[in-house]
């Protein structure tokens, strides 16, 4: 048995030595039409490159459903290859960079690459091989014509982002226009922010303070800024009352700026001499060392009201089911979606939202700021009255059983070019509209 | 002027991020007002920890009850201070190889690492891993069906909860052995199938229908709150922030 499966296995070898030298000394088919053009709405830092896959990319032929392309020849990446051929502002050109030398590498199946490494104003070529499993390079597939990035004046994938802050804005510069004129401006009462000054004069009235934790985030979000101008609010009314404010902060900025707020509340109300800026300290950056902290004091002093204003994580419900065990009266405020049903099952009250943000305007009751108030209303209106057109664009749409209509091609408009970032109009083809194709 | 500064730091910065949103030449200007604020935040941590040692230290030195863990905290924030400075364990990185410090300070292995793996993170995972009984606590709350939507709450918790686990497909799993002409029948019209009650699919339509809807009625709420309380800000209407009305 032996002796007559040596020859045979033998000649397998060699046949499949002679085979794969064959394979060898073949490569694979380039990619095709390359084309390079300069990156839309950026500053002219980027380089969209694109092929046509080599007829030998299985994701490419699989795709064509033609016959299978020869295993040894199958496409594992492409090469890209650039060349530097003008500068701008007579700046020099490296002498590497003068040549062609390789930038990237794609893997099989990708048709696009963008190149973040370019300078504005300076004109480039590019080419793209196709390499085999046996690293076979083919012939180059070069752009037809060089390109040049170039900056452009506005971001219009962002179009209608500008249009919708404009007109929101509008909205908030007139109603504050109607304010300043005397108009009177009604605002539903807010439960949560009425309850503020009951909770301060609950802890006035049993001799214990009054916990305020303004989120676990910086200075920087907007949600921690809203957080203490309810706490210049909070502060104020303590200093009236004359009740004690304990202030931990999860940043030092924060703090810093808490102290600020509070002392300027003591003040206003001719009591700076109860200002004790040590109430107002910074405990830790570490998100649950912060909240040991927090629930530490809040268990051992016993806080006769926790209030919560700001951005808050995973930490919320531990905040405020201990404040529920020590029986402190609660209020809360954050514009978390996640954490909000948290607060609503612990907190006695609960500000949602749109009412945390509206919290500054409501409690100041300063005309300019219930003015904004109002125009945030329309710009609500404005949202719900797209969001009814939108539903009624999807729903015919959806009936006709086509895209291509009238219905379809509105539907398309709302989601692609108002609430995503296809630019100001539709480009027809459905495509990303390019701009700026200097090839 | 105290107040007139920051105000005007807070104007300058906030437009300068409204701006490099939009128009591509500004890009690298938000990005450097950001660099501004991460040298600021770090500048500020000097501030945070000798007020977080100001206190510690007074705790101590009146015996104040608990003034023990006062000294375990300042006992601990100058160890870690010193090993994290020190970079302990750590070493030089591969492009300055003769700067004994250059290694990043957490490197496995390192003492700093060993302390973040064997302290901070156990203890970290601790405080979390209550958060499961604080769940149960609040839910035991939440749910008591005190009037309709209290009831409906409950309902559809509980649909959900078992929706999540195995249970809610064992419950309803032998309707898989009925044919599609016994689950699928009409009542007056009204065609029913008896497979979309399954509380896996139900939790399924919960999640995302009423769920997803009342979520983006909220978060559709918060972004105009967001875009109100900005422009108060950058327009120097709302200073309450500042410590003013």
């Amino acid at each position: 048995m032996k002796i007559h499966t040596i020859p045979i296995l033998a000649m397998a070898t060699v046949l499949s030595i002679a085979s794969f030298a064959s394979a060898k000394g073949e490569a694979p088919a380039p990619p095709s039409n390359v084309v390079a053009v300069d990156a839309p709405d950026d500053a002219g830092q980027a380089v969209i490159l694109s092929w046509a896959l080599s007829l030998n990319d299985i994701f490419g032929t699989l795709e064509a459903d033609s016959e299978a392309p020869d295993p040894n020849l199958v496409v594992s990446m492409y090469s890209i290859e650039r060349r530097t051929d003008t500068s701008a502002n007579g700046e020099e050109i490296t002498e590497e960079d003068k040549i062609w030398r390789q930038i990237a590498e794609s893997a099989a199946g990708e048709v696009t690459f963008t190149d973040r490494k370019v300078q504005r104003g300076w004109t480039y070529s590019y080419r793209v091989s196709a390499v085999d499993i046996q690293g076979e390079v083919s012939s180059w597939a070069v752009t037809a014509e060089a390109v040049i990035p170039i900056m452009q004046a506005f971001n219009m994938s962002k179009a209608w982002l500008a249009i919708f802050m404009l007109m929101f804005g509008g909205f908030i510069a007139f109603f504050i226009n109607v304010a300043r004129s005397g108009k009177k401006l009604w605002v539903r009462p807010i439960a949560g922010l009425e309850a503020i000054d009951e909770a301060v004069g609950r802890a006035t009235e049993m001799g214990r303070p009054v916990l305020f934790v303004a989120g676990i985030q910086d200075i920087n979000e907007i949600q921690t800024l809203a957080g203490l101008t309810v706490l210049a609010r909070v502060a104020k009314t303590a200093a009236e009352y004359g009740a004690q404010i304990e202030v931990p902060t999860c940043r030092s900025l924060v703090m810093a700026a808490a102290r600020e707020t509070v002392e300027a509340a003591y003040l206003s109300v001719g009591r700076p001499d109860a200002y004790q800026p040590d109430r107002i300290h910074y405990l830790t950056d570490e998100q649950f060392a912060f909240v040991a902290g927090v629930t530490g004091y809040m268990v051992r002093e016993e806080p006769a009201a926790c209030i919560y204003m700001g951005g808050f994580y995973a930490e919320s419900l531990i905040l405020a089911e201990t404040g529920n065990y020590i029986g402190a009266i609660q209020v809360a405020g954050t514009a978390m979606p996640s954490q909000l049903p948290f607060f609503v099952a612990a907190c006695d009250y609960t500000l949602i939202g749109e009412e945390f943000f509206a919290a500054s305007a409501y409690l100041s009751g300063d005309p300019l700021q219930i003015g904004s108030l109002k125009g945030q209303d329309y710009g609500k209106f404005v949202s719900v009255l797209i969001l009814v057109i939108g539903i009624c664009f999807a729903t015919f749409a959806s009936m006709s059983g086509t895209d291509d209509n009238f219905w379809g091609n509105s539907r398309n408009f709302i989601t692609d070019n108002m609430l995503g970032s296809a630019g100001l109009l539709p480009t027809g083809s459905g495509d990303t509209d390019i701009e700026g194709d200097d090839s | 002027m105290k107040r007139l500064v920051p105000l005007v730091i807070a104007i300058v910065a906030g437009f300068i991020l409204l701006i490099a949103n939009f128009i591509p030449y500004a890009e690298s200007w938000g990005l450097t007002a950001q660099e501004w604020f991460n040298i600021l935040a770090v500048g500020a941590m000097v501030l945070g920890g000798g007020n977080l040692i100001k206190l510690q230290l007074m705790k101590i030195s009146s015996k104040k009850a608990g003034w023990g863990y006062a000294a375990v905290t300042v006992i601990c924030f100058f160890g870690a201070l010193i090993i994290g400075m020190g970079k302990f364990g750590v070493h030089p990185n591969e492009l300055y190889p003769n700067y004994a410090w250059s290694g990043y300070y957490l490197e496995e292995g390192s003492s700093m690492w060993w302390i973040y793996q064997h302290m901070v993170v156990p203890l970290t995972a601790t405080m979390f891993a209550m958060l499961a009984f604080y769940v149960a606590t609040a839910a035991f709350r939440a749910f008591r069906a005190k009037n309709i939507e209290a009831t409906l709450l409950l309902v559809t918790a509980g649909i959900v909860l078992l929706g999540r686990t195995y249970a809610g497909v064992w419950l309803f799993g032998w309707l898989d052995y009925f044919p599609e002409t016994i689950t699928n029948f009409s009542i007056f019209g009204v065609p029913f199938d008896l497979y979309a009650m399954q509380f896996d699919r139900l939790t399924m339509w919960i999640m995302e229908v009423p769920n997803t809807a009342g979520t983006r009625a909220i978060t559709i709420g918060i972004a105009l709150g967001v875009v109100a309380t900005s422009l108060r800000i950058l327009l120097g209407v709302d200073r309450s922030y500042l410590g003013q009305d």
